[in-house]
């Protein structure tokens, strides 16, 4: 059970987040102009890696805010945790 | 015939305050401060069950939580009896009744005893084979497994204890309370530190208490008389809450822990009264310390389970702290010198040993020279063979071991005894320190597996870190401590510690025997009745994993996760395999590490609390007019009104009816309401909505459809733009959550730059729906001054009127085809409203509709329920609603999905109107549908989705998903039923009022 360090409300058990998978996908500007597996690529292709993964969350009980994490998913270590839009942490 | 063993006065033992009990219906008498264990071996009982497998004899074994034989039924004849408690944590109390589980029909004659000369029949992976092959044996199989498998049995009534959960934060948590746990505490607290202590006996002290050493020395005094002392300290320590029968059940990332305190299981029956039985403490630390101590091993030789046959340090504790012997002629059994001290401990109370057996070649400790002055015979480098006795032990054959120590040599020794103590050594109780995801070393040297690192926020001390000497253990305890609480000085730094040292080590996981392994059964997890002889038939058999060996085996997987035998299970593998332990590495150590009951895990969330319900402001009225309520996800709604004797179907029928022939009345409140607001409000719109959103008029009603990204139908609903740059978003009752969850999140991710904001008032409005042709006539009675002509307030659209002062949305919208008015009131005003309607509608007939009613008015006009006629796979087209996919837009959520290969494939899955041949059948919802009757395999085409029987079209009605549905008008299908074949034909989807006249009528 992680204590997640919300950036708007502070450390709050996990019970009150909902993850919300990879970050940092863009939905593309035009879709109508991209072909059928650039489509795909971005509906359906994720990454599962082990270690760093960058991920989004929501205080879902809580200021109902989205924001990012890195987290080690090797061992559940949060690396760092940044609101949306900024730009994920270089290590 | 019973027998006193009770040898010694105890302070830890009430003599004045004897308690009688059952056990497997005879009265016994023990004392208070006894555990049911105790009080068995003071009344000479040992035999308290039989093996899962074999069916075995099985005495107690350890005094502990690591019990692997003593698992017994509490209230075995009650129907709230409680299954796999261990003999060894149970306190007993007057009128405690328990029995042995496991056996038929009873401990001493045991049926299922045969199985244990049918062992040959029960190889590792018996079950498994069993299964597999030959197929028409399992029936045969079956009805033995069933009948013999299964540990105790479960209460069949509601539990109707008081369980209850507590948060709890604190800066350290201890968890142990032996010497190192409470001077971690003790230190913690002194230093500011919020301190929390937990330990899962009743007494704190850990093993030091029963102990009796006298070579263990601190400050030249006895260490467990220094240890009473900085016990009796602990009260007076501000900052430190100390819990006792307290077990810590997980331990997970980020040092969040789960506890059960136990707090009435050990009183009589009037005091457990209105009391909590359980408490499960949610514990958030800042900082572990772990101080759960060390198990000791069993040695793992031929016929090492009959009744008798106990850890060592079990009989020390038993005759020290219970004051009970365990036997009355006792033969120890060890690899190490912790037995010496047992059997002295033993000898100094008078009780007799008879010998002690030793596979190590000798051992300078001082303990020897006393063991030998007491003229106790030790038996160097030999091994015990084989042991005697059914229900008790009675004595032991022994060997000289080989100095490899593969085999024996020489001539059998026959000992008698009726207690044999076992000592294979300790392994530290690691399973939390593995469960907070850290990682082991093993330490090849002393055979143990060890916490490889210590960090910031846990640190493992005293024996559970590999620490078994009493001055290694108080020196890095200092140690640890002072780096872990950055503290300058602990207050126990400077003690002098005196003690023994062990310096002579064997170890062998599987002892020989002078009889071929296949002959032999030496157990290596008692509880599961796996042997030595099961793991190497896995091993033969291809298997490695060590935990493939666990499954195939069993080893390790009872109620006590082989806390006992997991070590040796590992050790034999790997000399089998020629592998270092350390390489094979070790199974995981799952929460919980002791059962806990489904009580405590739930606490207070059950009957009414199991979850959270919501009702309507006009829930008061529906009681009153005799509703019945359906669950619509945390909703209760109105499902319909059944009049005296109706039935549902009568009930329904009667509503449908009267909504189309004069005025219905819905209670719409649970419709999800979304407040959206800001200058790009009508943008937003126009992104999340399948058609356009710029040009609807102030005041006007707009239908809408939500897709995923994937092009498929998510949510529905009307919208409202109230001015400018206000809109009401209605979403259906069972999507409100996830669509505000959906829509927020693209605005705050995907959109941030678009100025709306988002406010569920789904809580804040009540809404009376009412409709039918006489709809208008009784919302004019209500407001008279409302010119409600087709011209002032159409169809699709909204007027915001005072009805006595309140202010109200009515929005003129339909979902059954009938003129309908849905009037939107402040929540607290919803029941007089809809008061109002009934009054105003009397005249008229007006009859409360329910959900029923509902869905069979709408599927007569063919209207679609999101979560009903769709379920994720459907796109707009695929419902034939293509009318409302705005094809000038340039995106919107969804709509890239739409013209993928996939989703424009033609013969896709498409919602069709179903009718049957015989009018008055009525299909069932979710019932298949096929083309051919005698096709094999037979094809499915799709299933119904909504299926009524129209009241007023005289027939049946149903909605279909089929495959090429659209291109199927008229065509004849089938749908096959269990006993007849229901023909139908393929239709529109809109059964009334095609041309929608009566909306404006
Ligand atoms: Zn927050």
């Amino acid at each position: 059970m992680f204590l997640i360090n919300c950036p708007y409300c502070g450390e709050r058990d996990q019970q009150e987040f909902k993850a919300g998978g990879e970050a940092h996908i863009e939905r593309p500007k035009q879709p109508t102009e991209l072909s059928d597996n650039e489509w795909a690529e971005y509906l359906f292709m994720r990454k599962n890696i082990k270690g760093v993964q960058f991920e989004r969350w929501n205080h879902a009980h809580g200021c109902r805010k989205w924001f990012n994490m890195a987290r080690d998913t090797s061992n559940d270590e949060i690396k760092a945790i940044y609101k949306m839009g900024e730009k994920p942490p270089t290590q | 015939m019973t027998q006193n063993l009770r040898v010694k006065s105890s302070e830890f033992i009430d003599e004045t305050n004897r308690i009688s009990f059952k056990f497997d219906g005879k009265t016994y008498y023990g004392f208070k401060g006894d555990t049911l264990a105790s009080a068995l071996i003071a009344n000479n009982v040992h035999l308290v069950g039989r093996s899962f497998k074999y069916h075995r004899p099985r005495g107690i074994m350890t005094s502990g939580s690591e019990e692997p034989n003593a698992i017994v039924q509490v209230n075995p004849n009650s129907n709230i009896t409680e299954p796999n408690a261990r003999a060894t944590e149970i306190e007993i109390y007057e009128g405690l009744e328990a029995s042995s589980q496991n056996c038929w029909p009873s401990v001493n004659f045991d049926i299922g005893g045969i199985n244990n000369f049918l062992a040959p029949l029960f190889p590792a992976g018996f079950y498994y084979k069993t299964f597999m092959w030959p197929k028409s044996f399992w029936e045969k199989y079956e009805f033995f497994i069933r009948h013999s498998a299964g540990l105790g049995k479960s209460p069949n009534t509601r539990d109707p204890d008081i369980y209850d959960h507590r948060n709890i934060h604190c800066d350290v948590l201890v968890v142990g309370a032996g010497i190192s746990g409470i001077l971690a505490a003790k230190n913690a607290a002194k230093n500011n530190f919020k301190t929390l202590l937990l330990d899962e006996k009743n007494e704190l002290g850990g093993s030091i208490i029963f102990e009796a050493n006298e070579d263990n020395k601190i400050n030249y005094n006895s260490a467990f008389e220094w240890l009473k002392t900085e016990i009796n300290e602990l009260k007076n320590i501000k900052n430190l809450e100390i819990k006792t029968r307290t077990s810590v059940a997980a331990y997970h990332q980020y040092n969040y822990l789960l506890a059960r305190e136990n707090l009435t299981d050990h009183l009589v029956k009037k005091d457990k009264k209105n009391k909590i039985r359980q408490r499960l403490l949610k514990i958030r630390a800042k900082k572990v310390i772990l101080a759960t101590g060390a198990l000791e091993r069993p040695l793992i030789f031929n016929n090492n389970d009959r009744p008798g046959i106990m850890l060592s340090s079990a009989i020390k504790k038993y005759g020290n702290f219970y004051g009970v012997a365990c036997g009355t002629k006792n033969i120890f059994f060890t690899n190490n010198d912790s037995a010496y001290e047992s059997a002295l401990s033993l000898h100094n109370k008078g009780i007799k040993v008879e010998a002690i057996i030793d596979i190590r070649e000798n051992s300078d400790a001082k303990i020897i020279k006393k063991i030998n002055d007491a003229g106790i015979k030790i038996y160097w480098a030999h091994t015990i063979v084989d042991t005697r006795g059914y229900k008790r032990l009675s004595g032991v054959s022994i060997m000289k071991l080989s100095n490899d120590g593969t085999s024996v040599t020489g001539s059998k020794i026959s000992i008698s005894c009726n207690c044999l103590g076992i000592a294979g050594g300790w392994t530290p109780a690691v399973h939390l320190y593995t469960q907070s995801g850290s990682k082991l070393t093993f330490d090849e040297e002393r055979k143990i597996f060890i916490p490889k690192a210590d960090t910031k926020e846990q640190i493992s001390v005293g024996s559970c870190g590999g620490d078994f000497e009493l001055d290694e253990i108080i020196t890095n305890l200092n140690y640890k401590l002072k780096n872990f609480l950055n503290i300058n000085k602990t207050d126990f730094e400077g003690i002098t510690l005196e003690n023994d040292h062990e310096t002579s080590k064997r170890n062998i996981w599987l002892l020989p025997s002078d009889q071929t392994i296949g002959k032999t059964k030496p157990f290596v997890d008692y509880q599961n009745d796996a042997t030595a002889k099961d793991i190497k038939l896995a091993l033969r058999e291809g298997f490695r994993s060590i935990e493939h060996v666990k499954r195939y085996t069993t080893t390790g997987m009872g109620t006590d996760q082989g806390k006992l035998g997991n070590m040796h299970a590992l050790g034999i593998i790997a000399d089998i395999a020629g592998v270092k332990m350390g390489e094979l590495g070790t199974t995981t150590f799952r929460p919980p590490y002791t059962p806990l009951t489904f009580g405590t895990i739930v606490g207070r969330n059950v009957g009414e609390f199991f979850d959270t319900f919501r009702r309507t402001p006009m829930n008061d009225w529906h009681i009153k007019n005799k509703a019945e309520f359906e669950n619509v996800g945390q909703w209760k709604r109105s499902w319909y009104y059944p009049k005296e004797n109706e039935t549902m179907h009568q009930a329904v029928q009667r509503e449908s009816k009267a909504a189309r022939q004069s005025a219905g009345l819905l209670d719409a409140s649970t419709l999800g309401k979304i407040d959206i607001q800001g200058s790009d409000a009508s943008e937003f719109l126009n992104r999340v909505y399948t058609n356009a959103w710029s040009k609807l008029a102030i005041g006007k009603c707009r239908y809408g459809l939500m897709l995923n990204e994937d092009g498929m139908v998510y949510d529905d609903g009307v919208t409202t733009r109230l001015s400018e740059n206000h809109y009401i978003m209605t979403t259906t009752t069972g999507g409100a959550a996830n669509v505000l969850g959906k829509l927020e999140d693209y605005l705050q991710t995907e959109w941030p730059e678009l100025d709306v904001y988002l406010t569920s008032v789904t809580d804040h409005f009540a809404t009376a729906s009412l409709c039918g042709p006489n709809s208008k006539k009784i919302l004019n009675k209500i407001i008279p001054d409302l010119d409600l002509s087709d011209n002032n307030f159409p169809h699709m659209s909204f007027k915001e009127v005072l009805i006595d002062k309140i202010k109200c949305r009515i929005m003129r919208i339909s979902f059954t085809g009938e003129q309908s008015y849905e009037i939107n009131a402040p929540a607290s005003y919803g029941e007089a409203i809809w008061q109002k309607c009934i009054e105003a509608g009397k005249e008229f007939n007006i009859t409360p509709y329910g959900t029923e009613t509902m869905h069979l008015l709408r599927a007569e006009k063919g209207f679609l329920i999101v979560g009903q006629d769709t379920d994720g796979t459907m796109t707009p087209i695929d419902l034939q609603m293509d009318w409302i996919v705005s094809k000038k837009k340039y995106d919107f959520i969804g709509q890239r999905s739409l013209y993928r290969s996939d989703t424009m494939k033609e013969d896709r899955k498409q919602l069709v109107g179903l009718l049957t041949e015989d009018p008055n059948i009525v299909l069932e919802e979710g019932a298949q549908i096929v083309s051919e009757l005698n096709q094999k395999p037979v094809e499915m085409l799709g299933h119904v989705t909504s299926s009524y029987f129209s009241p007023n079209l005289n027939k049946s009605i149903a909605l279909a998903v089929v495959k090429d549905g659209k291109n199927m008008m008229g065509r004849k299908l089938f749908v096959p039923m269990e006993n007849k074949n229901i023909s139908v034909t393929v239709a529109n989807t809109v059964f009334y009022d095609e041309k929608n006249e009566r909306l404006n009528a």
